[in-house]
């Protein structure tokens, strides 16, 4: 059972589950939002659609090679942040290539993918790109310094950095982290806030700011990569946030449930949010934040 | 199997089913009429229900809306963000003025008929028209694509020359890339 064939099929079948998943949850989002502004909303499936309607057009830009790569590369580091994330906590089925301090592998492979994005917006010249990197770079140190000190307080506490380690831990005490370990959850939740974009953070692809950003060169199938990948990488998130926190899931449906429930918690926090200015938004992440990482790594160290 | 008539019918019905049902609109507002652009999108009309969304850039834009009378000096603008759109690409000429002129007719400044300037996939008259006309207008346009008869960038790669010889008659000092698709 743990021969190479048989995690080879692991990872084909995850991604495609994240596939499936990221895309109808991006597209519930956008029913969700439309239901609360009133509107009635596309359907569900209208991410496909658009998906489908991205990959046939023609796509006649060039503006050097990195600005091929660009998309590449997020698509890379979206999938390898799923390869390492155990799926489901049976260890059988989907736990994929984790190994012994996969967490900080994690913390790396994570921002690898926008960095490599950021390279190839640079390249298309558009001056709209480059302030929408400039932004997103900012933001993301905004928000990695919550995340990864809610990281480094589970691993103070757990003397661990494997997520199979922490799952296992939870499996085994019967309690989730998100009771053991509160202040870590608060710290994470709001990093998480900027980590997922939506507004008030949103700030990097402004449409109508920016025109959207660092992807403002990038049509057809370079949007569809950069959309897959966004919807991998959201389940990659949402799936390691319910391991962490949530005690992983035991089946698919307890999977779906518990990531849902995560997911809404940036698109609701989102849809009544005006957008941020970018030191606004960092502030926000040195604030409230920042403060709940400090006490969730005292919590650990004193408790 | 892969070149022969009947998989590609299939493929094109496939694809233009897709194109239909996800319309991303880059609403260039030039004249009075991108008023009404706002009340379609939002939540009394609703555009996005029927996959009819706003588009950032000329890049991911699957059409154009002119909307209104167009300037000579936008002239230049449009025809640049037109070339930069990727295949396959619709223009919606949208109010009276982008039909024979409306009540701009004598005006020295504006264009009076679209078409000759860049191909107009839907007209939508009207000034200016409605939510209700925009949208129809939208259905229209699907009724086409998903016929495959919305072919407007087809008639201007062909017709290039055509075309240039049109829009340089209005901007005299024309420094724009070459069109290469
Ligand atoms: S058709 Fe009427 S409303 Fe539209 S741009 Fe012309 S004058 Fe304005």
């Amino acid at each position: 059972m743990d021969s190479i064939w048989f995690k080879l099929l692991g990872v084909v079948v995850s991604f495609i589950v994240a596939f499936t998943v990221g895309m109808t949850y991006m597209g519930l989002s956008r029913k969700i939002t439309a239901r609360v502004q009133n509107r009635k909303g596309p359907p569900f499936y209208q991410n496909f659609i658009d998906a489908m309607k991205l990959g046939s057009k023609t796509s006649a830009i060039h503006h050097g090679v990195m600005q091929h790569f660009g998309p590449a590369f997020l698509m890379v580091s979206s999938v390898m942040s799923l390869m390492i994330i155990p799926v489901l906590n049976n260890g059988m089925w989907f736990s994929n290539l984790n190994f012994h301090g996969d967490l900080i592998f994690l913390l790396y492979i994570m921002v690898f993918g926008p960095l490599g994005m950021a390279l190839g917006a640079g390249q298309t010249g558009n001056p709209n790109s480059a302030i929408g990197v400039t932004r997103g770079l900012s933001q993301m140190v905004g928000f990695e310094i919550p995340w990864v000190m809610a990281l480094v307080a589970l691993m103070i506490q757990y003397h661990t950095t494997s997520i199979v380690d922490l799952m296992n831990i939870q499996v085994e005490s019967g309690t989730w982290l998100i009771f053991s370990s509160p202040f870590a959850f608060i710290a994470a939740v709001l990093a998480m806030l900027g980590m997922f974009r939506y507004s008030p953070f949103d700030i990097v692809g402004a449409p109508t700011e920016l025109a959207s950003g660092p992807m403002s060169e990038n049509g057809g199938k370079y949007l569809f990569t950069m959309m897959s990948s966004a919807s991998v990488f959201a389940f990659a998130k949402l799936t390691l946030y319910v391991d962490l926190f949530l005690g992983g899931a035991s089946n698919l449906i307890e999977l779906l449930i518990k990531t849902f429930v995560i997911y809404m918690i940036p698109v609701l926090y989102g849809v009544v949010s005006p957008r941020y200015r970018t030191e606004q938004s960092i502030r926000y992440f040195w604030g409230w934040p920042t403060f709940f990482g400090l006490l969730a790594i005292l919590y650990a160290v004193f408790f | 199997m892969i070149n022969d008539k009947n998989s590609q019918k299939i493929v094109d019905f496939i694809q233009n089913w897709a194109r239909k049902h996800s319309i991303w609109v880059l609403a260039y507002g030039t004249g009075c009429g991108a008023i009404e652009i706002p009340p379609t999108m939002t939540s009394r009309y609703d555009a996005e229900r029927l996959g009819v969304r706003g588009a950032a850039t000329p890049r991911q834009a699957d059409v154009l809306l002119i909307t209104g009378y167009l300037t000579t000096k936008t002239l230049k603008r449009v025809i640049r963000v037109y070339e930069q759109m990727q295949d396959p690409k619709y223009v919606i000429g949208f109010g009276s003025c982008t039909i024979n002129g409306g009540m701009y007719y004598d005006s020295y400044n504006t264009i009076k008929v679209l078409d000759k300037y860049l191909p107009v996939d839907v007209y939508i008259n009207g000034c200016m028209p409605r939510p209700e006309a925009v949208l129809s207008g939208f259905a229209k346009l699907q009724e086409l694509i998903a016929q495959g008869k919305a072919n407007g960038a087809q008639k201007y790669k062909d017709n290039l020359d055509w075309y240039r010889e049109n829009q340089k008659k209005i901007i005299p000092n024309w420094v724009m890339p070459e069109y290469n698709w």
